[in-house]
Protein backbone atom coordinates (compact mmCIF):
# COMPACT_ATOMS: atom_id res chain seq x y z
CA UNK A 1 0.00 0.00 0.00
CA UNK A 2 1.13 3.56 -0.80
CA UNK A 3 0.31 5.78 1.95
CA UNK A 4 -0.40 9.45 0.69
CA UNK A 5 -2.68 10.43 3.34
CA UNK A 6 -0.47 12.01 5.94
CA UNK A 7 -2.22 15.59 6.40
CA UNK A 8 -4.67 13.36 8.13
CA UNK A 9 -2.73 11.24 9.80
CA UNK A 10 1.09 10.32 9.18
CA UNK A 11 0.66 6.58 9.67
CA UNK A 12 4.09 5.57 9.30
CA UNK A 13 6.07 6.67 12.46
CA UNK A 14 9.84 6.65 13.51
CA UNK A 15 10.11 3.50 15.32
CA UNK A 16 11.32 5.42 18.30
CA UNK A 17 8.07 6.82 18.76
CA UNK A 18 6.55 3.09 18.61
CA UNK A 19 8.89 1.83 21.16
CA UNK A 20 8.39 5.31 23.52
CA UNK A 21 4.96 4.65 23.94
CA UNK A 22 5.27 1.00 24.94
CA UNK A 23 7.78 1.50 27.04
CA UNK A 24 5.29 4.39 28.58
CA UNK A 25 2.22 2.05 28.86
CA UNK A 26 4.79 -0.28 30.86
CA UNK A 27 6.24 2.03 32.92
CA UNK A 28 4.40 5.86 33.50
CA UNK A 29 1.93 5.89 36.24
CA UNK A 30 -0.07 9.38 36.39
CA UNK A 31 1.30 12.39 36.22
CA UNK A 32 1.46 15.10 38.87
CA UNK A 33 -0.90 12.77 41.35
CA UNK A 34 2.21 11.03 43.29
CA UNK A 35 5.59 10.87 44.06
CA UNK A 36 6.42 6.97 43.81
CA UNK A 37 9.13 6.10 40.90
CA UNK A 38 5.83 5.67 38.23
CA UNK A 39 4.17 8.49 38.62
CA UNK A 40 7.40 10.85 38.52
CA UNK A 41 8.52 9.05 35.71
CA UNK A 42 5.48 10.16 33.97
CA UNK A 43 5.80 13.77 35.36
CA UNK A 44 8.97 13.83 34.21
CA UNK A 45 8.40 12.93 30.47
CA UNK A 46 5.78 15.07 29.98
CA UNK A 47 7.77 18.22 31.42
CA UNK A 48 10.46 16.98 28.68
CA UNK A 49 7.90 17.01 26.11
CA UNK A 50 6.86 20.53 27.16
CA UNK A 51 10.23 21.91 27.42
CA UNK A 52 11.08 19.76 23.63
CA UNK A 53 8.15 21.58 22.12
CA UNK A 54 9.22 25.18 23.85
CA UNK A 55 12.38 24.88 22.43
CA UNK A 56 10.60 23.89 18.91
CA UNK A 57 8.10 26.51 18.64
CA UNK A 58 10.08 29.12 20.32
CA UNK A 59 7.62 29.35 23.10
CA UNK A 60 8.92 31.61 25.91
CA UNK A 61 7.94 28.83 28.77
CA UNK A 62 7.46 25.45 29.07
CA UNK A 63 5.07 25.52 31.58
CA UNK A 64 3.21 27.55 29.13
CA UNK A 65 3.17 24.39 26.87
CA UNK A 66 -0.33 23.08 27.91
CA UNK A 67 -1.32 19.65 26.33
CA UNK A 68 -4.73 18.48 24.43
CA UNK A 69 -5.92 15.59 22.52
CA UNK A 70 -5.35 16.99 19.44
CA UNK A 71 -5.51 20.69 17.63
CA UNK A 72 -9.07 20.84 17.26
CA UNK A 73 -9.03 20.71 21.37
CA UNK A 74 -6.52 23.32 21.30
CA UNK A 75 -8.56 25.62 19.23
CA UNK A 76 -11.63 25.33 21.50
CA UNK A 77 -9.80 26.18 24.29
CA UNK A 78 -8.10 29.28 22.89
CA UNK A 79 -11.21 30.14 20.64
CA UNK A 80 -13.49 30.13 23.28
CA UNK A 81 -11.41 31.01 26.30
CA UNK A 82 -10.17 34.28 24.62
CA UNK A 83 -13.12 36.71 23.37
CA UNK A 84 -16.13 38.15 24.89
CA UNK A 85 -19.63 39.76 23.72
CA UNK A 86 -18.38 42.51 21.27
CA UNK A 87 -15.07 41.84 20.26
CA UNK A 88 -14.41 41.12 16.34
CA UNK A 89 -11.56 38.23 15.35
CA UNK A 90 -10.30 38.27 11.78
CA UNK A 91 -10.30 35.02 10.18
CA UNK A 92 -9.49 33.66 6.58
CA UNK A 93 -11.25 31.40 3.80
CA UNK A 94 -8.59 29.04 4.47
CA UNK A 95 -9.48 27.84 7.88
CA UNK A 96 -10.31 23.93 8.40
CA UNK A 97 -13.85 23.42 10.39
CA UNK A 98 -11.54 23.22 13.77
CA UNK A 99 -10.92 27.06 13.60
CA UNK A 100 -14.34 27.55 11.93
CA UNK A 101 -16.81 25.86 14.26
CA UNK A 102 -15.26 27.15 17.51
CA UNK A 103 -15.48 31.24 15.46
CA UNK A 104 -19.00 30.38 14.31
CA UNK A 105 -20.13 29.43 17.70
CA UNK A 106 -18.37 32.73 19.23
CA UNK A 107 -20.38 34.40 16.90
CA UNK A 108 -23.61 32.64 18.22
CA UNK A 109 -22.90 34.92 21.86
CA UNK A 110 -21.99 38.40 20.01
CA UNK A 111 -18.45 37.94 18.58
CA UNK A 112 -17.79 39.24 15.36
CA UNK A 113 -15.87 37.80 12.70
CA UNK A 114 -14.90 38.54 9.24
CA UNK A 115 -13.30 36.40 7.07
CA UNK A 116 -10.31 37.13 4.53
CA UNK A 117 -11.29 36.32 1.56
CA UNK A 118 -9.14 33.70 -0.79
CA UNK A 119 -8.75 34.27 -4.59
CA UNK A 120 -10.08 30.71 -7.10
CA UNK A 121 -6.82 29.84 -6.45
CA UNK A 122 -7.04 29.84 -2.90
CA UNK A 123 -4.57 32.78 -1.96
CA UNK A 124 -5.41 36.03 0.03
CA UNK A 125 -4.54 39.63 0.07
CA UNK A 126 -2.54 40.34 3.11
CA UNK A 127 -3.77 43.98 2.52
CA UNK A 128 -6.99 42.91 3.51
CA UNK A 129 -6.15 42.48 6.68
CA UNK A 130 -5.97 46.21 7.09
CA UNK A 131 -9.65 46.84 4.96
CA UNK A 132 -11.30 44.31 7.96
CA UNK A 133 -9.93 46.05 10.99
CA UNK A 134 -11.90 47.42 13.31
CA UNK A 135 -11.73 49.50 16.64
CA UNK A 136 -13.18 46.20 18.39
CA UNK A 137 -10.54 43.80 16.84
CA UNK A 138 -9.12 41.69 19.48
CA UNK A 139 -7.65 38.82 17.16
CA UNK A 140 -6.26 37.59 13.92
CA UNK A 141 -7.12 33.46 13.86
CA UNK A 142 -5.98 31.35 10.98
CA UNK A 143 -4.23 28.40 9.76
CA UNK A 144 0.02 28.08 8.97
CA UNK A 145 -1.25 26.70 5.84
CA UNK A 146 -4.30 25.43 4.33
CA UNK A 147 -4.98 21.48 4.75
CA UNK A 148 -6.16 21.25 1.18
CA UNK A 149 -4.04 23.63 -1.25
CA UNK A 150 -1.31 23.16 0.89
CA UNK A 151 -0.69 26.88 0.32
CA UNK A 152 1.11 28.72 3.56
CA UNK A 153 -0.01 31.97 4.96
CA UNK A 154 3.08 34.35 5.79
CA UNK A 155 2.87 33.79 10.00
CA UNK A 156 5.85 36.52 10.06
CA UNK A 157 3.26 39.28 8.08
CA UNK A 158 0.23 38.56 9.77
CA UNK A 159 2.39 38.51 13.17
CA UNK A 160 4.06 41.73 12.41
CA UNK A 161 0.88 43.39 11.81
CA UNK A 162 -1.39 42.09 14.98
CA UNK A 163 1.89 43.52 17.19
CA UNK A 164 1.38 46.52 15.37
CA UNK A 165 -2.71 46.61 16.08
CA UNK A 166 -2.12 45.47 19.74
CA UNK A 167 -4.13 41.86 18.16
CA UNK A 168 -3.45 38.73 19.76
CA UNK A 169 -2.58 36.30 17.17
CA UNK A 170 -4.07 32.57 17.56
CA UNK A 171 -2.34 29.83 15.00
CA UNK A 172 -3.51 26.84 13.61
CA UNK A 173 0.01 25.17 13.19
CA UNK A 174 -1.40 21.42 12.10
CA UNK A 175 -0.33 21.16 8.98
CA UNK A 176 3.48 23.09 9.41
CA UNK A 177 4.23 22.06 12.85
CA UNK A 178 7.48 20.28 12.81
CA UNK A 179 8.06 20.70 9.16
CA UNK A 180 8.31 24.29 8.71
CA UNK A 181 10.27 26.47 11.30
CA UNK A 182 7.69 28.37 14.06
CA UNK A 183 9.35 30.76 16.18
CA UNK A 184 5.89 32.48 18.27
CA UNK A 185 8.42 35.20 19.85
CA UNK A 186 9.59 36.05 16.28
CA UNK A 187 6.07 35.87 14.80
CA UNK A 188 4.56 37.39 17.70
CA UNK A 189 1.63 34.18 18.17
CA UNK A 190 0.13 34.60 21.36
CA UNK A 191 -1.56 30.72 21.02
CA UNK A 192 -0.04 28.46 19.14
CA UNK A 193 -2.21 25.37 18.58
CA UNK A 194 -0.79 21.86 17.24
CA UNK A 195 -1.80 18.10 17.21
CA UNK A 196 0.81 15.18 17.09
CA UNK A 197 -0.25 13.13 14.87
CA UNK A 198 0.31 14.63 11.40
CA UNK A 199 3.43 16.31 10.65
CA UNK A 200 5.21 15.68 14.03
CA UNK A 201 4.87 12.18 13.45
CA UNK A 202 4.00 11.87 16.94
CA UNK A 203 0.80 9.35 18.22
CA UNK A 204 -3.06 10.33 17.76
CA UNK A 205 -4.67 11.56 21.02
CA UNK A 206 -1.21 14.31 21.52
CA UNK A 207 -1.56 18.02 20.58
CA UNK A 208 -1.36 21.32 22.39
CA UNK A 209 -1.18 24.64 22.46
CA UNK A 210 1.79 27.30 23.37
CA UNK A 211 0.72 30.29 25.21
CA UNK A 212 2.87 33.28 25.14
CA UNK A 213 3.41 35.25 28.37
CA UNK A 214 0.68 37.48 29.59
CA UNK A 215 -1.73 35.77 27.80
CA UNK A 216 -4.57 34.66 29.77
CA UNK A 217 -6.84 31.84 28.72
CA UNK A 218 -10.22 31.00 30.19
CA UNK A 219 -10.22 27.31 31.16
CA UNK A 220 -13.07 25.52 29.22
CA UNK A 221 -12.58 22.50 30.95
CA UNK A 222 -12.06 22.47 34.77
CA UNK A 223 -11.77 19.20 36.77
CA UNK A 224 -8.74 17.26 38.59
CA UNK A 225 -5.48 18.55 39.09
CA UNK A 226 -3.68 16.60 41.44
CA UNK A 227 -2.83 20.22 43.12
CA UNK A 228 -4.32 22.64 44.67
CA UNK A 229 -7.06 20.06 45.68
CA UNK A 230 -8.98 22.66 47.76
CA UNK A 231 -9.59 25.73 45.62
CA UNK A 232 -12.60 25.59 44.19
CA UNK A 233 -11.93 27.00 40.71
CA UNK A 234 -9.27 26.01 38.26
CA UNK A 235 -5.57 26.62 39.59
CA UNK A 236 -5.02 29.76 37.16
CA UNK A 237 -1.20 28.72 37.16
CA UNK A 238 -0.28 27.90 33.59
CA UNK A 239 -0.16 24.66 32.11
CA UNK A 240 -2.72 23.51 34.81
CA UNK A 241 -5.22 26.51 34.34
CA UNK A 242 -5.55 24.67 30.95
CA UNK A 243 -5.15 21.36 31.65
CA UNK A 244 -8.19 18.93 33.99
CA UNK A 245 -7.60 15.52 33.95
CA UNK A 246 -5.29 12.88 33.59
CA UNK A 247 -2.85 14.06 30.40
CA UNK A 248 -2.21 11.47 27.80
CA UNK A 249 1.35 10.75 29.04
CA UNK A 250 1.87 7.37 27.19
CA UNK A 251 1.04 9.50 23.87
CA UNK A 252 2.98 12.52 25.00
CA UNK A 253 6.23 10.54 25.66
CA UNK A 254 5.25 9.55 21.84
CA UNK A 255 5.55 12.61 20.93
CA UNK A 256 8.55 13.61 22.37
CA UNK A 257 10.12 10.63 20.61
CA UNK A 258 8.47 12.05 17.69
CA UNK A 259 9.94 15.63 18.29
CA UNK A 260 13.69 14.17 19.38
CA UNK A 261 13.34 12.46 16.05
CA UNK A 262 12.62 15.32 13.94
CA UNK A 263 15.74 17.36 15.94
CA UNK A 264 17.93 15.06 15.15
CA UNK A 265 17.07 14.32 11.83
CA UNK A 266 16.75 18.12 10.65
CA UNK A 267 13.49 19.77 10.15
CA UNK A 268 15.07 20.96 7.04
CA UNK A 269 16.12 17.95 6.24
CA UNK A 270 12.35 16.62 6.51
CA UNK A 271 11.11 19.43 4.89
CA UNK A 272 12.98 18.80 1.41
CA UNK A 273 12.26 15.48 1.58
CA UNK A 274 8.57 16.49 1.58
CA UNK A 275 8.40 19.00 -0.82
CA UNK A 276 10.50 17.60 -3.50
CA UNK A 277 8.40 14.67 -3.92
CA UNK A 278 5.30 16.50 -3.30
CA UNK A 279 6.58 18.72 -6.17
CA UNK A 280 7.77 15.59 -8.35
CA UNK A 281 3.64 14.48 -8.25
CA UNK A 282 2.43 17.85 -9.11
CA UNK A 283 5.44 17.92 -12.04
CA UNK A 284 3.81 14.40 -13.09
CA UNK A 285 0.41 15.31 -13.46
CA UNK A 286 -0.36 18.83 -13.55
CA UNK A 287 -0.58 18.41 -17.65
CA UNK A 288 -2.34 15.69 -17.77
CA UNK A 289 -5.72 15.52 -20.03
CA UNK A 290 -8.09 16.03 -17.57
CA UNK A 291 -6.20 17.20 -14.34
CA UNK A 292 -7.52 20.00 -12.40
CA UNK A 293 -4.52 21.19 -9.92
CA UNK A 294 -6.51 22.94 -6.45
CA UNK A 295 -3.95 25.89 -5.14
CA UNK A 296 -1.30 27.94 -6.20
CA UNK A 297 2.06 26.33 -6.91
CA UNK A 298 4.16 29.18 -7.82
CA UNK A 299 6.26 29.37 -4.60
CA UNK A 300 8.00 26.07 -4.22
CA UNK A 301 7.79 26.91 -0.01
CA UNK A 302 4.24 24.77 0.35
CA UNK A 303 3.33 22.34 2.09
CA UNK A 304 3.74 18.85 0.66
CA UNK A 305 -0.09 18.73 -0.08
CA UNK A 306 -1.56 18.40 -3.97
CA UNK A 307 -4.95 18.28 -4.37
CA UNK A 308 -6.55 17.72 -7.94
CA UNK A 309 -9.65 16.58 -9.69
CA UNK A 310 -10.19 14.89 -12.87
CA UNK A 311 -12.55 16.38 -15.03
CA UNK A 312 -15.92 16.18 -13.40
CA UNK A 313 -15.22 13.03 -11.78
CA UNK A 314 -16.57 13.02 -8.13
CA UNK A 315 -13.51 12.84 -5.65
CA UNK A 316 -14.83 9.91 -3.87
CA UNK A 317 -14.89 8.05 -6.63
CA UNK A 318 -11.61 8.72 -7.86
CA UNK A 319 -9.91 8.00 -4.18
CA UNK A 320 -12.07 4.83 -3.67
CA UNK A 321 -10.69 3.39 -7.98
CA UNK A 322 -6.90 4.46 -6.18
CA UNK A 323 -7.54 2.80 -2.96
CA UNK A 324 -9.16 -0.07 -5.00
CA UNK A 325 -7.26 -0.75 -8.19
CA UNK A 326 -3.77 0.79 -7.39
CA UNK A 327 -3.44 0.39 -3.72
CA UNK A 328 -2.87 3.75 -3.02
CA UNK A 329 -4.32 6.06 -0.09
CA UNK A 330 -5.41 9.26 -0.55
CA UNK A 331 -8.36 11.48 1.05
CA UNK A 332 -11.41 12.62 -1.25
CA UNK A 333 -13.88 15.44 -0.10
CA UNK A 334 -14.28 18.54 1.32
CA UNK A 335 -11.11 18.08 3.91
CA UNK A 336 -12.98 20.07 6.67
CA UNK A 337 -12.37 23.35 4.71
CA UNK A 338 -16.14 24.08 3.25
CA UNK A 339 -14.93 28.21 2.97
CA UNK A 340 -11.90 26.83 1.07
CA UNK A 341 -13.91 24.57 -1.27
CA UNK A 342 -16.30 27.58 -2.06
CA UNK A 343 -13.08 29.65 -3.04
CA UNK A 344 -12.48 27.21 -5.19
CA UNK A 345 -15.39 25.93 -7.20
CA UNK A 346 -15.06 22.58 -5.80
CA UNK A 347 -18.11 22.43 -2.86
CA UNK A 348 -19.82 19.73 -5.30
CA UNK A 349 -16.82 17.74 -6.87
CA UNK A 350 -14.68 17.94 -3.26
CA UNK A 351 -10.91 17.27 -4.42
CA UNK A 352 -8.71 14.48 -4.16
CA UNK A 353 -5.77 15.03 -1.80
CA UNK A 354 -2.71 13.40 -2.52
CA UNK A 355 -0.33 14.35 0.90
CA UNK A 356 3.76 13.08 1.71
CA UNK A 357 5.39 12.47 4.57
CA UNK A 358 8.75 11.90 5.53
CA UNK A 359 8.90 8.08 4.93
CA UNK A 360 7.23 8.25 1.11
CA UNK A 361 9.88 7.30 -1.32
CA UNK A 362 9.97 8.45 -5.10
CA UNK A 363 9.13 4.88 -6.32
CA UNK A 364 5.87 5.58 -4.45
CA UNK A 365 5.67 9.05 -6.09
CA UNK A 366 6.34 7.89 -9.28
CA UNK A 367 3.68 4.92 -9.13
CA UNK A 368 0.73 7.48 -7.88
CA UNK A 369 1.69 9.68 -10.91
CA UNK A 370 1.02 6.77 -13.41
CA UNK A 371 -2.02 5.89 -11.97
CA UNK A 372 -3.68 9.50 -12.19
CA UNK A 373 -2.55 9.82 -15.54
CA UNK A 374 -3.84 6.21 -16.31
CA UNK A 375 -7.52 7.27 -14.76
CA UNK A 376 -6.84 10.75 -16.57
CA UNK A 377 -7.54 8.37 -19.66
CA UNK A 378 -10.15 6.61 -18.81
CA UNK B 1 8.75 4.53 60.98
CA UNK B 2 11.84 6.35 59.97
CA UNK B 3 13.26 8.29 62.46
CA UNK B 4 11.79 12.00 61.80
CA UNK B 5 13.92 14.89 61.57
CA UNK B 6 13.89 18.60 59.75
CA UNK B 7 13.80 19.13 56.12
CA UNK B 8 13.08 22.19 54.30
CA UNK B 9 9.99 21.58 51.85
CA UNK B 10 9.50 24.22 49.18
CA UNK B 11 5.94 23.92 47.71
CA UNK B 12 4.86 24.56 44.25
CA UNK B 13 1.36 26.09 42.47
CA UNK B 14 1.64 23.45 39.34
CA UNK B 15 3.46 19.76 39.16
CA UNK B 16 5.05 21.25 36.21
CA UNK B 17 7.04 23.66 38.40
CA UNK B 18 7.76 20.95 40.61
CA UNK B 19 9.61 19.12 37.72
CA UNK B 20 11.31 21.99 36.69
CA UNK B 21 12.70 22.49 39.99
CA UNK B 22 14.09 18.93 39.93
CA UNK B 23 16.01 19.43 36.93
CA UNK B 24 17.10 22.79 38.34
CA UNK B 25 18.59 21.14 41.47
CA UNK B 26 19.79 18.42 39.83
CA UNK B 27 21.93 20.07 37.02
CA UNK B 28 23.36 22.62 39.95
CA UNK B 29 24.32 19.84 42.09
CA UNK B 30 21.61 20.72 44.68
CA UNK B 31 20.45 17.46 46.55
CA UNK B 32 16.84 16.67 47.39
CA UNK B 33 14.03 14.87 46.03
CA UNK B 34 10.60 15.38 45.13
CA UNK B 35 7.96 14.35 47.24
CA UNK B 36 4.45 14.43 48.01
CA UNK B 37 3.47 18.13 50.15
CA UNK B 38 2.83 16.85 53.70
CA UNK B 39 -0.41 17.37 55.04
CA UNK B 40 0.57 19.70 57.83
CA UNK B 41 2.01 22.25 55.19
CA UNK B 42 -1.43 21.72 53.24
CA UNK B 43 -3.88 19.84 52.52
CA UNK B 44 -3.91 20.36 49.08
CA UNK B 45 -1.85 18.06 47.49
CA UNK B 46 0.79 18.17 44.87
CA UNK B 47 4.59 18.00 45.02
CA UNK B 48 7.33 19.06 46.82
CA UNK B 49 11.30 19.46 46.74
CA UNK B 50 12.82 18.07 49.81
CA UNK B 51 16.13 19.04 50.88
CA UNK B 52 18.41 19.94 53.61
CA UNK B 53 17.35 22.59 55.31
CA UNK B 54 20.68 24.19 55.02
CA UNK B 55 20.36 24.53 51.72
CA UNK B 56 17.96 26.95 51.97
CA UNK B 57 19.67 29.36 50.51
CA UNK B 58 21.55 28.35 47.18
CA UNK B 59 17.68 26.31 46.84
CA UNK B 60 16.12 29.61 46.96
CA UNK B 61 18.91 31.75 45.12
CA UNK B 62 18.36 29.12 42.39
CA UNK B 63 14.80 29.35 41.54
CA UNK B 64 14.71 32.73 41.66
CA UNK B 65 17.39 33.02 38.92
CA UNK B 66 15.12 30.71 36.45
CA UNK B 67 11.88 32.60 37.99
CA UNK B 68 10.61 29.37 38.82
CA UNK B 69 7.54 30.41 40.94
CA UNK B 70 7.31 28.90 44.55
CA UNK B 71 4.37 28.58 46.37
CA UNK B 72 6.63 28.68 49.89
CA UNK B 73 9.51 27.04 52.04
CA UNK B 74 8.92 25.56 54.93
CA UNK B 75 10.59 23.64 57.64
CA UNK B 76 9.10 20.41 58.85
CA UNK B 77 9.76 17.44 61.18
CA UNK B 78 9.75 14.69 58.14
Amino acid sequence: MIYLDNAATTLHKPSCVIDAVVNAMRTMGNSGRSAHAESLAASRTIYAAREALADLFGCARADHVCFTANSTEALNIAISGLFAPGDHVLSTDLEHNSVLRPLYREMERGVSVSFLPASRKGCIDYAGFDRLLQANTKAVVCTAGSNLTGNLLDLTRIGAFCAAHGLLFVVDASQTAGVFPIDMRAQHISVLCFTGHKSLMGPQGTGGLCVAEGVDIRPWCVGGTGVQTFLPSQPPQYPTRLEAGTRNGHGIAGLLAAVNFIRETGMDAIRTHELALARRFYEGVKDADGVRICGDFSDPVRAPVVALNIRDEESSVMADALAEDYDIAVRAGAHCAPRMHEALGTVEQGAVRFSFGYYNTEEETDAAIAAVRELAEQ
Amino acid sequence: MREKKQWLIVTFYTTSAAMAAEKACEQAGLPGRIIPVPREITSDCGLGWRTEPENRERTEALFQSLALETDGYHICML
